[in-house]
């Protein structure tokens, strides 16, 4: 049998079992990896020696049989923007490329202490600046199920990592879709949870009032155990959010019947792949055989979401990004003052999208541009935030379609930094609103590309969110499906 | 035409908090380089901020201190520039909505109590320091982050400060509060307390200010004095030579006395404020000012006014001894032990404060403690011993920690205030002087002075000089 294509919560039934051990089934995703990475390049770093002694580790745990958790055992990536210690840590970035965090990120610590066995760092978009991974400093991801296509981003790392069996789970962040995007693209299960829920500590800040980290799974099940391992207030994160994390595998059964699920008419737009279109009206129409009651909703200030963001997201980065400078950690290129260290390092340290993110958010925070820039994006996103609150009093999740398309040629939209923005036109306004939302399977084009299915839920209303995921996964079955390597 | 300055000043005060305003890290002065450092204030990647709640209330504090309307809610900001000893690449401030507004403080001028508008008060982290020119260095300059993250509190003042001499009376004013209120250690050396000041001149009588400049580097009081008296002749200079002043930042050469231009409006950072993500707005309901507000101490006006009207010393008096909370704690429990308050005053400001400067002893550390002055006061009353011999006790106090008692015994410095003995002394002088007694009984009064002074020398300085005046007297007029 082949255990790399079983999801998380298959492999903990397993490694209860004792059908197979920890280091088993670590030196088999190590195999694995070995195997199909020449193709995938899922991972920046891969690191066998930290996780078979996590793996020797956790079967300690599993002989002793106390303080086990789902994930005690399981090999799972970690996208290469979460700090790990002692574990290089580059955010895909030149800048970055030898630096070896001295501490571990919360949502990294949490998993090592549920007994995860982490076995490498995933490829991502440069500062997960990006919706293919083709802006990763190193080298692009390819999608596990048509190599000559991205696997999304920013998480594309992550994303492929799962969907070709290279661990049994991942963690990645999204931004304004960098999770849901690249699930959506590698047809897997990904979700954004509510801002706050899970700490940001250690995970290498982009857009600090966005980013939220989340899990990428094989299925439903599996991300609603990941996300109770990585959720939580955390001391070290004042943002986080102080709240009781339920246990959200508990929460999956039970059924949608009688569940509202609105449909935003801005979502649904002249000119939209049609595959796509008619996936997810698909969808929804199983949900609707599924009980749940179809609601039409609006979001009217959709239409400023891709704008607002790119405002408000490239503010924060410019200054985010203002601490790799060459004085203490990373990349240094001297010159011959402190100015030209500044730019000799920044120059040669960041990629060009990171760049233009830089200079278009130092421009919207500049002294004259403030104001018709950064103060007015923040006051619309406090309207796209009231345009949810006004359509969850209407409905309790909203479904649309995660992505445009589905995954496009790598170097198709390279070019064109404004047609790669708009990959992430559904995805965004969930961040700008906080919300959480998840992205499973819905289909494959008549290329066998998958096509994701969004669904998103009211603040802190995982449970809902996971609940309607699940129903709809037991009913059309696609998380079952696995790209063929 | 005459020109009137007009300047507002720019305080940063370092909290004396045990640990940094957003990490663990210990916020105390000097250490190894990068020895008190971590992930945080390194700025590592990742890495976030978490308010220490400690600070906020020593700020708060200030805030009631001087008036201030504390604002319930308040949002921090980042400050963004380039500069190596500022790790994030940013400052963490409060910008548009800072912790506290509209207080004021009230200083003493020639010409009476003057109120000073105090703007704001808001919190923000300090950076660390550059190492020039340090050894085994060359062409390098060092960094030592311990000091990155530390509290500091920007207090701003309203353009109402007229002179040096009002921005110095302002400055140790609220430098005094500071201390007292025990949230900062006022020392100017190591910069825990800074001042940068906003100097403009207008003509007598206009309503709109002047171009100002800002003067940096003035971090002693005599500085700031001779900053800004030097800035305010040289704009009077520029505007009587018909040339027009420009804003720009300055810096105080304490060397040469003079200030120069560092740069010019143009040159000006645009700093990119905007709300600190990181960082939830801060919350400081009033239930929590008010519990505050209970636990301030006695600040230095009220304590001063107190002292001149409970204890009836001089303004001067109260001044000095209420420069310090210490220094007033001191006096106060002597006078509590019943020394007289005057007597003790005078005791407490000359004879003990000169004692401690000279060692250079603060005077919570000081070997003679009050219960000590007390007892030699009411020695120097009893007429045990005499206030000349009193002092030479008090020094041999200092130095050797004995009890007054002792030293009086054991220097023989007991006063003789035996009135027969005294009397038989007066006689003898009497008798051995005949011909100074007929002068003085003939009108030469000046030789009182003549006998107190035969007496004294045969008394070997001992007896007490108001007895033997009064026998004296006596028996000269018999």
């Amino acid at each position: 049998m082949d255990l790399t294509a079983l999801t998380l919560h298959e492999l903990t039934d397993k490694l209860r079992k004792k059908e197979v051990s920890s280091v088993e089934l670590t030196n088999a995703f190590l195999k694995r990896i070995s195997q199909v990475e020449d193709k995938v390049n899922a991972y920046v770093t891969i690191s066998p020696d930290e996780a078979l002694k996590a793996a020797k580790d956790a079967d300690a745990r599993l002989a002793d049989g106390v303080n086990l958790t789902p994930l005690t055992g399981v090999p799972v990536s970690v996208k290469d923007i979460f700090c790990t210690k002692g574990v290089r840590t580059t955010c895909s970035s030149k800048i970055l490329e030898n630096f070896i965090p001295p501490f571990d990120a919360t949502a990294v610590k949490k998993l090592k202490d549920a007994g995860a066995v982490i076995l490498g760092k995933n490829n991502m978009d440069e500062f997960a600046m990006g919706s293919s991974t083709e802006n990763s400093a190193f080298f692009p991801t390819k999608n596990p199920w048509a190599l000559d296509r991205v696997p999304g981003g920013s998480s594309g790392g992550s994303a492929a990592s799962v969907a070709a069996g290279e661990c049994a789970a991942s963690i990645g962040t999204d931004t304004g879709g960098s999770i849901r995007q690249p699930a959506s693209c590698c047809g897997v299960v990904g979700m954004k949870p509510t801002y706050g829920r899970v700490s940001r500590y250690g995970m290498i800040a982009f857009a600090s009032s966005l980013d939220q980290a989340g899990p990428i799974t094989k299925d439903v099940l599996d991300a609603a155990l990941m996300l109770t391992a990585i959720a939580g207030r955390d001391p070290l994160d004042a943002t986080s959010i102080d709240s009781p994390v339920p246990d959200y595998a508990a929460g999956l059964k039970g059924g949608i019947k009688g569940l509202r699920a609105g449909i935003p008419k801005e979502y649904f737009i002249e000119g939209m792949d049609f595959e796509v279109s008619s996936a997810v009206s698909k969808a929804i129409e199983t949900l609707k055989k599924l009980g749940a009651e179809i609601v039409p909703v609006t979001l009217p200030n959709t239409e400023y979401a891709v704008s607002v963001y790119y405002l408000v997201a490239t503010a924060e980065a410019s200054s985010n990004l203002a601490r790799f400078d060459g004085v203490k950690y990373g990349l240094r290129q001297d010159g011959g003052n402190l100015i030209e260290m500044y730019k000799n390092t920044r120059d040669a340290g960041f990629g060009p999208e990171v760049k233009r993110r830089i200079m278009l958010g130092t421009y919207s925070l500049s002294a004259g541009y403030y104001d018709a820039y950064y103060k007015k994006a923040s006051q619309v996103r406090t309207l796209i935030g009231r345009d949810f609150d006004a359509a969850f009093k209407k409905c309790d999740v909203i479904v649309t379609p995660t992505a445009p398309t589905a995954a496009f040629k790598i170097g198709e939209k390279t070019q064109d930094p404004l047609t790669m923005y708009l990959s992430d036109i559904f995805t965004i306004s969930c961040n700008l609103a906080g919300i959480p939302g998840a992205s499973i399977p819905c289909g494959f084009t008549k290329d066998m590309l998958p096509i994701g299915l969004q669904i998103l839920g009211k603040r802190l209303d995982e449970t809902t969110v996971l609940k309607t995921a699940f129903a709809y996964e037991e009913a059309a079955g696609w998380s079952k499906k696995r790209a063929q390597l | 035409m005459g020109f009137e300055p007009v300047i507002g000043l720019e305080v940063h005060a370092q909290l004396l908090t045990a640990s940094k305003l957003f990490c663990g890290c210990p916020a105390k002065f000097g250490g190894e380089p990068n020895t008190q450092v971590c992930p945080v204030c390194l700025g590592m990647p990742g890495t976030l901020p978490v308010l220490n709640a400690k600070a906020v209330d020593y700020a708060v504090k200030m805030a009631l201190a001087v008036g201030c309307k504390v604002n319930e809610k308040s949002v921090f900001a980042r400050k963004n520039y380039f500069y190596p000893d500022l790790p994030k690449g940013y400052q963490i401030s409060q910008y548009n909505e800072p912790l506290a507004v509209a207080g004021h403080l009230d200083i003493e001028t020639t010409a009476g109590t003057k109120r000073i508008g105090i703007t704001r008060i808001h919190m923000e982290e300090d950076a660390g320091k550059l190492l020039h020119d340090a050894a085994g260095g060359a062409g390098y300059s060092f960094v030592d982050l311990n000091r990155a993250g530390t509290p500091l509190i920007e207090i701003v003042t309203e353009p109402d400060i007229r002179s040096p001499d009002e921005a110095v009376a302002y400055l140790k004013s609220l430098r005094e509060i500071l201390v007292y209120l025990g949230i900062c250690d006022g020392n100017m050396e190591e910069g825990s307390f800074r001042c940068d000041a906003n100097v403009s001149v207008r003509p007598a009588g206009a309503e709109k200010f002047g171009t100002r400049a800002e003067l940096k580097n003035i971090n002693s009081f005599k500085f700031v004095k001779d900053a800004i008296a030097y800035e305010i002749e040289r704009q009077i200079g520029v505007n009587e030579n018909g040339g027009l002043v420009k804003q720009e930042t300055r810096l105080f050469d304490s060397v040469k006395g003079v200030t120069v231009s560092m740069r010019s409006k143009e040159e000006a950072h645009d700093y990119r404020y905007f709300p600190e993500p990181d960082l939830p707005p801060l919350i400081v309901d009033a239930a929590h000012v008010e519990k505050l507000k209970t636990t301030l101490p006695e600040l230095p006006q009220a304590k001063r006014e107190r002292f001149v009207s409970n204890y009836g010393i001089p303004a001067y008096d109260a001044g000095v001894l209420t420069s310090s909370k210490d220094l007033a704690g001191y006096y106060e429990e002597a006078v509590k032990l019943g020394a007289e308050p005057k007597t003790a005053s005078n005791w407490v400001m000359g004879t003990v404060l000169m004692l401690l400067n000279e060692k250079g002893i603060d005077v919570k550390d000081s070997p003679v403690k009050p219960p000590a002055v007390a007892k030699i006061i009411e020695m120097v009353k009893a007429g045990v011993v005499s206030s000349t011999a009193a002092k030479e006790v008090f020094a041999e106090m200092f130095s050797t920690g004995k009890a007054p008692e002792e030293i009086v015994k054991s220097k023989g410095l007991t006063q003789l205030s035996n009135e027969t003995d005294i009397a038989a002394m007066i006689d003898a002088v009497i008798k051995a002087n005949p011909d100074n007694l007929a002068k003085y009984k003939s009108g030469k009064d000046k030789l009182f002075g003549f006998f107190v002074g035969e007496v004294m020398k045969a008394a070997k300085g001992k007896a007490n000089p108001a007895v033997v005046n009064r026998i004296l007297k006596e028996k000269l007029s018999s």
